[in-house]
C-alpha cells in the first residue's frame, strides 16, 4: 500500500465509520420512539429526532476538542513554554526535539505540528489532531532522556507518519464517536428503567405488537448493550494495521529503520506503564502505554482487543527493511 | 452515427489533454514548492556557518586552515545557480563542515561547552534539514520527469512546455566519501 493508497482508504474509512454511527442513532432513537412512547397518530420521532441530534453535536464537539482533551488528559505542556523555563543542558534536548520534528516535517512535505512534552519517565510518544494542518506530537520526558538523535527521529517520522497517513484524524473521529456512542446507550439504558411502564401499556394498545417488533426489541437492547464495546473494538483494528504502516511509511521519510527498530527495543525494554496516558488514549501512542501482555502475541483474541502489533514483529520487520533481519530475535 | 463517434473521439481527446495539463502543473508547483524547501534551509545553514566558525575559532587557533575552507566553502555556496551548480557547491560545504566538526571533536574544551554543543546541534539539524528537503524535492522531481515521459503523455508534454526537472543530486564522486560525523552519542 502506498502513500495515496493508505490516504484513499483512511477516508473511505471514515465515511464508513460515520456511515454506521449515524446508522446507529436512527436504530437507537427509533426503538426509543416505538417501545417507549408509542406509535400513535401524529407520530413525531422525537426519540430519533433526539438522538441524532445530541449524538450528532456530542461527536462533533469531541472531534473539535478531541485533540486538546487528550493533551489536557496526558498533562502535555508545550514545548515552547518548556523551552522558556529549562537550562542549559535541558535546553539543548528540546532544541533537539524541535530540529528533529522539523526535520520530519520537511521530509513529509508537511506543516510543522505543535509539539508538546508529557511528564512521564516512561518513553511513549503520540500523535493527535484532525488532519496535517491540524495535529499535535507529544512526547513523554522519558522518551526524550532514553533515546539517541537517530533513535528520537525514527520514532518522530513513525508519528509524522500517521499524521501524513490521515490516521490521527481516522482515530479522533473514532474516538469522537466512540464517546458519542457510549453518552446515547447510558442515555437509553436509563430510559429504559424510566420508561418501562409507557411500554407495557403500548403492548396492550397493539394487542402484543407481533413477533416483528418482540425481535426488533431483542436487537435493539443488544445493540444498545454492545454499541460501546464494539465501537471499542473498531478502534482497536483501525490502530493495529496503521502500526506497522506508519513504521514502514517512517522508516521511508528518515531512510533508516535501523533508528526506529532501535527505539522501539528501548521502549520495549522499559516496558513500565505509562501513567499519564489513560486508556482512552491508549491506541494513539507508539507503544502501548498500559503494557498488555496481550500485545505480546498475535492471534484472534489478541486481534480483537490489542490496541498494538507485537513488539517483537515491528522490530522484525524493522531490521529486515534495513537487511539486518536476525533468524532469531 | 459515424459524426457522433468522432465528436465523441474529440471530447475524450480534449479531456485528456487537459486532465494530463491539470496534472502535470500541480506537480510541476509542487517541484517548485521543493525547491524553495531546500533553498530556505541552505540560507539557513550560510547564516549559522559564520556563528559556529566564531565560537570555535578561539580554541582552535591553529586549525586555521579547516576553518578558511569553510569559508570559503560558504562563500562559494553563496553563489551558486540552478539545482546542479548548488548540489556542487553545497556538495563542498558540507564536507569542509564535515571536517570541522571533526576536528572539533578533538578539543575537549570545545566538546564541554554548552554554547558550541547547542551549534553542532543546531548544524546537525540543518545539515539533516537540507538533506531531507533534497530527498522530498528529489522524489517529487521524479515523479513529476516521470509523469512527464510516460506513454501516452509523452506526446503533449514537451509540446504543451514541460520541461523535465532537474535533480539535486552529488555529482562528483570525492563527495560521496563525506566523513560521516556523528554528533549524537556524547
Amino acid at each position: 500500500m502506498n502513500l495515496y493508497e493508505q490516504q484513499a482508504s483512511n477516508r473511505r474509512r471514515t465515511w464508513l465509520i460515520m456511515f454506521a454511527f449515524i446508522a446507529f442513532l436512527f436504530l437507537l432513537g427509533l426503538g426509543f420512539d416505538l417501545f417507549f412512547l408509542g406509535s400513535t397518530v401524529g407520530f413525531v420521532p422525537i426519540g430519533s429526532l433526539i438522538a441524532l441530534g445530541v449524538g450528532s453535536i456530542s461527536a462533533a464537539f469531541s472531534y473539535f476538542t478531541g485533540d486538546r482533551a487528550v493533551l489536557l488528559a496526558t498533562s502535555a505542556r508545550p514545548i515552547e513554554e518548556l523551552e522558556a523555563t529549562a537550562d542549559e543542558g535541558e535546553r539543548l534536548k528540546i532544541r533537539q526535539l524541535q530540529n528533529v520534528v522539523d526535520e520530519m516535517a520537511i521530509a513529509a512535505g508537511l506543516p510543522r505540528p505543535r509539539v508538546y512534552v508529557v511528564p512521564d519517565p516512561d518513553p511513549n510518544a503520540f500523535a493527535t489532531g484532525r488532519g496535517p494542518d491540524h495535529a499535535s506530537l507529544a512526547v513523554t520526558r522519558g522518551l526524550l532522556d532514553t533515546l539517541d538523535r537517530e533513535e528520537l527521529q525514527g520514532v518522530v517520522a513513525h508519528e509524522m507518519s500517521h499524521i501524513r497517513n490521515l490516521d490521527v484524524r481516522v482515530m479522533t473521529i473514532v474516538a469522537a464517536l466512540v464517546g458519542a456512542v457510549a453518552l446515547l446507550s447510558d442515555w437509553a439504558r436509563r430510559g429504559m428503567m424510566w420508561g418501562g411502564g409507557g411500554r407495557r401499556s403500548d403492548d396492550d394498545e397493539r394487542g402484543g405488537g407481533g413477533a416483528a417488533s418482540i425481535i426488533f426489541f431483542v436487537v435493539w437492547i443488544v445493540a444498545i448493550l454492545l454499541a460501546p464495546i464494539v465501537a471499542q473494538m473498531l478502534a482497536m483494528m483501525v490502530s493495529r494495521k496503521r502500526e506497522y504502516l506508519a513504521d514502514a511509511s517512517g522508516a521511508e521519510l528518515t531512510r533508516n529503520p535501523m533508528g526506529l527498530a532501535r527505539a522501539l527495543e528501548k521502549i520495549e525494554s522499559a516496558a513500565a506503564p505509562t501513567e499519564m496516558i489513560k486508556q482512552g488514549s491508549a491506541h494513539l501512542c507508539i507503544a502501548d502505554p498500559l503494557g498488555r501482555s496481550m500485545n505480546l502475541k498475535e492471534g484472534s483474541w489478541s486481534d480483537l482487543f490489542a490496541s498494538h502489533p507485537p513488539m517483537a514483529a515491528r522490530i522484525q520487520a524493522l531490521k529486515a527493511m534495513a537487511f539486518q533481519g536476525e533468524p532469531h530475535v | 452515427m459515424f459524426v457522433l463517434v468522432f465528436l465523441g473521439i474529440i471530447v475524450a481527446l480534449v479531456v485528456w489533454v487537459i486532465a494530463s495539463y491539470n496534472g502535470l502543473v500541480g506537480l510541476r508547483n509542487q517541484v517548485q514548492n521543493g525547491w524553495r524547501q531546500i533553498d530556505v534551509q541552505l540560507k539557513r545553514r550560510h547564516d549559522l556557518i559564520p556563528n559556529l566558525v566564531n565560537a570555535v575559532r578561539g580554541s582552535m587557533d591553529f586549525e586555521r586552515d579547516t576553518l578558511t575552507a569553510v569559508m570559503e566553502a560558504r562563500a562559494k555556496a553563496l553563489t551558486a545557480t540552478g539545482p546542479a551548480d548548488a548540489a556542487q557547491k553545497e556538495g563542498q560545504l558540507s564536507q569542509a563542515l564535515g571536517r570541522l566538526i571533526a576536528v572539533a571533536e578533538n578539543y575537549p574544551t570545545l566538546k564541554s561547552n554548552d554554547n558550541v554543543r547547542m551549534l553542532q546541534e543546531e548544524l546537525t539539524g540543518t545539515e539533516n534539514k537540507v538533506g531531507f528537503a533534497r530527498q522530498f524535492y528529489n522524489d517529487i522531481a521524479t515523479k513529476f520527469n516521470t509523469a512527464q515521459q510516460v506513454f501516452p503523455t509523452n506526446i503533449m508534454a514537451g509540446s504543451l512546455g514541460f520541461k523535465p526537472a532537474e535533480l539535486f543530486e552529488i555529482t562528483d564522486d570525492k563527495e560521496r566519501d563525506v566523513p560521516t560525523v556523528d554528533l549524537s552519542r556524547h
